[in-house]
């Protein structure tokens, strides 16, 4: 390949060119797809709702004297794809109103804030094959584009990235001086903090059975035989047991890490106005907007390549298929080929896949009360984030001393016994003081329901 | 890289009883998190067995020889033995008088017992290791657990003030003790007491290593309330509840003198910097401590003020075995140790009876007619406030005239006429003491006590053994001690540095 | 001069600015705690420069992504009770001097007599790497990193504690 060589040159001649040059595939792609991303999100939304959306910007009705013949007196629908642009330019044209009474500087900085984690995201973020060539041990050209730095800690550095996330969302709901930009500001804060910890200990869970914090290790075990046994297919983390409970656990933080519906009580507008970015208009508000979507984005990649085999198409190994059946070498070579040159494109593909997933759920869910946000992190998605890693541990020790079968045994022992322990400490704490106080009804003047009223409501809670 | 190369050898036998107090608290946390809403004598009973054991664990080893493992990590010597055997005891008594007092409170929380052998066991860590990393952790084991028992009665502002206190004072002894590593580290690259002593002792002192040191003694001088360090004592010791206090006064002490001498040990070639320092310290904190408790009047801030002049006696106890290596050795600060906790725990186990439902009030005036409600108590009162004094056939006597004797042997004479002078001074606060527990008034209304219950008579009953059985039988006590081997491995100045200073001022 | 040279000085110089940024802006909290994430953030940026990825990391992760966003969330709850910013006493100035001259001249002293020749030595071939950190935790740290694990149970023991009000 001579664009592989010609990197490699690079790669040993100016090494800072090539990694702006990364610097570039990575966020590039993202400033690009930040509008499309808008428009797939109303329309999306607007279809799941039963509603049109916008589809007209973009639609031209060309005159009947228009030169070219084939277009004149036609109507050429885009279906509102330009529907993104106009909505730029009206977020550039608004007034930018700013509080007078406000911490300036830090109402100033507290959108970069939250834009610059956002993009910082995909750092190591592999999002095609760094491995070798399809029927070689050549490395590609790939290797040399992604991820932008391939460190050690690479997953380790996602969750520091993101964590730091929270603080444009604090300092913007601070600055504003407007307690409902505060109260937004506070839920943020907290909300990020309880959600990280299940967010770490899921992915804990991938890096225990990987042995690597590097994320294209993580994405190369996934091309391996599922369970070590069917050997056609791949092993991505989510079809193993434990995989499936880390991958829930973990998508559900990465939604609230996002501060998106059901969990976006930061902004819940019927308690808070807008939250924390009330008091932004115009382009302050926009780039809010902006690093909420490239969070979206590059998250749902980092779920894809940790989960969903990254850069691959379907969990197939073409290659082992195409030394397997001869017969067939050719068609599988040809796949083996197109599932590692268009590595990007699917991997692309699973990112607005996870997006789409984002904006169902917004469609679908009602917000959390905030009670409900806080125990479902704590008490629930910890929990069982700790619980899958004891069994995790256990089942990669019983899978390297007695196969795929002590492994899954270990795996239904392990969970049997949690699923004993947790039953118990449950009933255990229902019967003890960490159990809520039964629901009273309160009358309008204020004195308490009649006995009769408030025992049927204490059955029911 | 190898791994197995970094494994280090482990010498498990001696982590026992370490890891058996931790253990013990995980099961009592268990067992509360299982039977909510019960009383907590389960907790109690699983806690009090725990400690017996771990005690046992530790009387077997009283013999043996000394040896360290886990690259030096843990330490098994008769000091560190003594030590911890001293913390598990008052642990113990702790908990013994700890329930009765917590229900009169209203505050039967059974997360106390797991803190307390938390605490207890970063205590043992302390005094049971040669590596600086460990006794960072072990006293931070200590303190959190401390800080958090502190403001356990939350309903009393004074409590909650307290904990505070204790937390931002202790956080910030932390940082210096842990910047003080920091700095012995960058001058020694060793974290190891051994390798640290080696290291300065071959080179002359640099101000990184003085500093350093310097700091450290700063950190663990806070911790053992010593002056100018010691402003949190009165007020952390009033505030907190009064088994708490009984447990700081005892436990933590004890911990931070092991500490201290373990880091004195290694710090031994320094001695012309911190000797002189350590001596004003020793001073000042016996002073200090004595003269301040003349003007309280409340019982619990007297015997803070006391445990302050009480940490002096026992810096002079230290000095001398280091300024007299051979010659003295360091049986007389062990053994005061012992006394000092047993009479200390035991006089805060009587007082904790001015608790009466809701109510607490620790003042001279609230002690009134103890002795008619609770006669045993306020007897064994009296035979802990004379143990404190120094009264002959109490073990507080024998301890301080040992450690005078240690003084005079090392040739620190000035130090041991300050103690002299500072127990005769003691005697008049802690006669008062007395006399507010005596005394009635005639129509005034008496003050209101809780029930003495069995288990807190219990408590007494061991604190008196130990305060007069160790008086009894002080001689074959010190004989067994054999603490000598901690003593420092060089020469210390023999010279009482007050002589110096008074030629210095003079010429 | 090598660049890496100049790259470290900068963010070095940058991250002592930071860190008299917190105590200039004492008056302003928010600001002071900007400043401190700032610091944080740079010394996991020095740490990364210095070849210890692991810590650099782990640096930015508990500090800067963790711990000071609780900072500031106390920080934002103490300002929903709008308060006086307490004046500050100025007759701390003398021993925060006399602190600052000693520690200055400690400094000093090390950079004069500092002897380059123990550290000329390259580091063996995982230094700072996960697996390096691990395989000491795991085997002649592993007590202390047990003891750790006590401790942090003692802090959420002690909070549940504290956090109680009723038996």
């Amino acid at each position: 390949m001579d664009v592989g060589h010609w990197l490699e040159g690079l790669g040993q001649s100016n090494p800072v060119a090539l990694a702006a040059i990364r610097v570039v595939l990575l966020v590039l792609p993202i400033l690009v797809l930040v509008p499309g991303l808008i428009w797939l999100e109303r329309r999306l939304l607007s279809w799941m709702q039963d509603r049109i959306g916008p589809n007209r910007t973009g639609t031209v009705t060309f005159p009947s004297n228009f030169p070219l013949k084939f277009l004149a007196g036609k109507k050429v629908r885009t279906f509102g794809l330009l529907q993104p642009i106009a909505d730029g330019v009206k977020l550039f044209l608004k007034e930018d109103v700013t509080p007078s009474a406000i911490d300036k500087l830090v109402y100033f900085l507290a959108p970069f804030l939250a834009l610059f984690p956002a993009f910082a995201l995909g750092a190591t973020l592999p999002w095609a094959s760094t491995g070798f060539m399809p029927f070689t041990s050549i490395p590609g050209p790939y290797s040399l584009l992604t991820p932008v730095a391939n460190v050690e800690i690479g997953i380790l550095y996602v969750l520091a990235i993101s964590s730091l996330g929270a603080y444009g969302l604090v300092l913007a709901g601070y600055a504003s001086n407007n307690k409902y930009s505060l109260m937004g500001g506070i839920r943020a804060s907290a909300q990020l903090i309880s959600y990280e910890l299940g967010m770490g200990v899921s992915l804990a869970c991938v890096a225990l059975a990987t042995g690597s914090l590097k994320m294209p290790d993580m994405v190369m075990q996934q091309e391996a035989a599922l369970w070590g046994v069917a050997e056609h297919i791949q092993n991505w983390f989510v079809f193993t047991p434990w995989g499936l409970v880390s991958a829930i656990v973990f998508l559900i933080c990465l939604v609230a890490e996002t501060n998106r519906a059901p969990f976006d009580l930061p902004e819940a507008e019927n308690e808070l106005i807008a939250g924390y970015h009330t008091e932004y208009s115009s382009m302050k508000f926009a780039v809010f907007f902006m690093g909420e979507y490239a969070a979206m984005f590059l998250l749902s990649g980092v779920f894809a390549a940790v989960f969903l085999g990254g850069y691959n198409l379907v969990p197939v190994r073409w290659e082992h298929l195409a030394d397997t059946y001869p017969a067939m070498a050719g068609f599988y070579g040809a796949m083996a080929k197109l599932n590692y040159w268009l590595g990007p494109l699917w991997f692309l593909g699973k990112c607005a896949g996870g997006v789409a997933f984002f904006i169902w759920l917004r469609a679908t869910l009602p917000r959390l009360r905030y009670d409900q946000l806080m125990s479902l992190g704590w008490k629930t998605l910890l929990p069982l984030a700790v619980a899958n890693f004891i069994v995790v541990a256990l089942y990669i020790v019983f899978t390297s001393l007695y196969g795929p079968a002590g492994g899954w045994g270990a795996w239904g022992g392990a969970t049997l016994v949690l699923v004993l322990l947790y039953l118990n400490i449950a009933a255990a704490t229902r019967k003890g003081p960490l159990a809520s106080p039964p629901r009273r009804i309160a009358l309008v003047d204020g004195t308490e329901a009649p006995a009769s009223l408030r025992e049927r409501e204490q059955v029911k809670t | 890289m190898n791994v197995n190369a970094l494994i280090p050898t482990v010498d498990w036998r001696a982590l026992a009883p370490f890891t058996i107090v931790v253990c013990t608290g995980i099961v009592a946390l268990i067992i509360e998190m299982l039977r909510p809403r019960r009383n907590n004598n389960l907790v109690v009973g699983v806690s009090l067995f725990g400690l017996l054991v771990a005690g046992w664990s530790l009387f077997g080893m009283l013999g043996g020889p000394s040896d360290e493992s886990f690259a030096g990590m843990i330490l098994n010597d008769r000091f560190g033995q003594i030590l911890q055997l001293v913390m598990v005891g008052s642990c113990a008594v702790c908990f013994l008088f700890s329930e009765p007092y917590l229900r009169e409170k209203r505050i039967p929380f059974a997360e106390f017992y797991p803190l307390a052998l938390w605490s207890t066991a970063g205590g043992m860590l302390m005094v049971s290791s040669k590596h600086l990393l460990m006794v960072f952790l072990g006293l931070e084991l200590l303190s959190i657990s401390l800080y958090c028992l502190a403001g356990m009665s939350r309903y009393e502002s004074k409590s909650e003030e307290s904990a505070l206190k204790y937390f931002l004072l202790g956080s910030f002894a932390s940082a210096f003790l842990l910047m003080g590593i920091a700095f012995i580290y960058g001058e020694t690259a060793s974290l190891h007491l051994g390798r640290i002593s080696e290291v300065l002792g071959a080179a002359s002192a640099s101000p990184l290593s003085t500093i350093g040191a310097a700091m450290v003694l700063v950190g663990l001088g806070f911790k053992l309330a010593l002056v100018p360090f010691h402003q949190w004592t009165p007020d952390v010791y009033q505030g907190a509840p009064t088994n708490v206090t009984a447990f700081m006064a005892a436990v933590s002490k004890v911990a931070a003198l092991g500490a201290l001498v373990r880091f004195l040990w290694a710090i031994g070639t320094l001695d012309t910097v911190w000797f002189p320092l350590m001596w004003w310290v020793a001073v000042a904190t016996m002073t200090v401590g004595n003269l301040a408790a003349l003007v309280q009047n409340d019982v619990k801030r007297t015997l803070g003020y006391s445990s302050i002049a009480h940490a002096g006696y026992l810096l002079v106890g230290v000095l001398a075995a280091f300024s007299a290596p051979g010659r003295v050795s360091l049986d007389a600060t062990a053994f005061y140790l012992i006394s000092y906790a047993a009479m200390t725990i035991g006089a805060f186990a009587v007082i904790s009876l001015t608790a009466s439902g809701q109510h607490e009030g620790t003042r001279f005036y609230d002690v009134r007619g103890l002795w008619k409600r609770a006669p045993w108590a306020a007897g064994c009162l009296v035979v802990f406030l004379c143990s404190l004094i120094g009264i002959p056939i109490t073990s507080g006597f024998f301890g301080k005239l040992l450690i005078f004797q240690a003084a005079f042997d090392a040739g620190l004479p000035a130090l041991a006429v300050l103690l002299a002078v500072n127990s005769a001074i003691s005697t008049y606060y802690y006669l008062g003491i007395i006399q507010a527990a005596f005394v009635t008034e005639e129509g005034a209304v008496a003050p209101r006590f809780g029930k003495p219950s069995a288990s807190l008579n219990l408590a007494c009953a061991v604190c008196l053994a130990g305060v007069l059985g160790a008086g009894l039988f002080a001689g074959p006590l010190i004989r067994g001690m054999g603490t000598a081997e901690v003593g420092p491995p060089v020469g210390v100045p023999v010279q009482d540095p007050l002589t110096i200073h008074t030629k210095n001022t003079s010429d | 001069m090598t660049a890496n040279q100049v790259a470290f000085l900068l963010v070095g110089g940058l991250a002592a600015l930071g860190a008299t940024g917190v105590v200039a802006c004492g008056e302003k909290p928010v600001r002071s705690a900007l400043c401190l994430v700032l610091n944080f953030f740079l010394l996991g940026v020095l740490y990364f420069m210095l070849g210890a990825e692991l810590l650099g990391i782990i640096q930015v992760m508990v500090y800067a992504g963790a711990i000071m966003v609780l900072f500031l969330f106390v920080v934002m709850v103490l300002a929903l009770q709008s308060q006086e910013a307490p004046r500050h006493k100025e007759r701390r100035w003398p021993l925060a001097i006399v602190g600052a001259i000693a520690l200055a001249a400690t400094v000093a002293s090390v950079i004069v007599t500092f002897d380059p020749s123990p550290f000329s030595q390259p580091v063996g071939d995982g230094y700072g790497k996960p697996q390096a950190i691990g395989a000491y935790l795991f085997t002649e740290y592993a007590l202390p990193f047990e003891v750790a694990s006590v401790l942090l149970l003692v802090g959420i023991v002690g909070s549940v504690l504290l956090a109680r009000r009723n038996a």
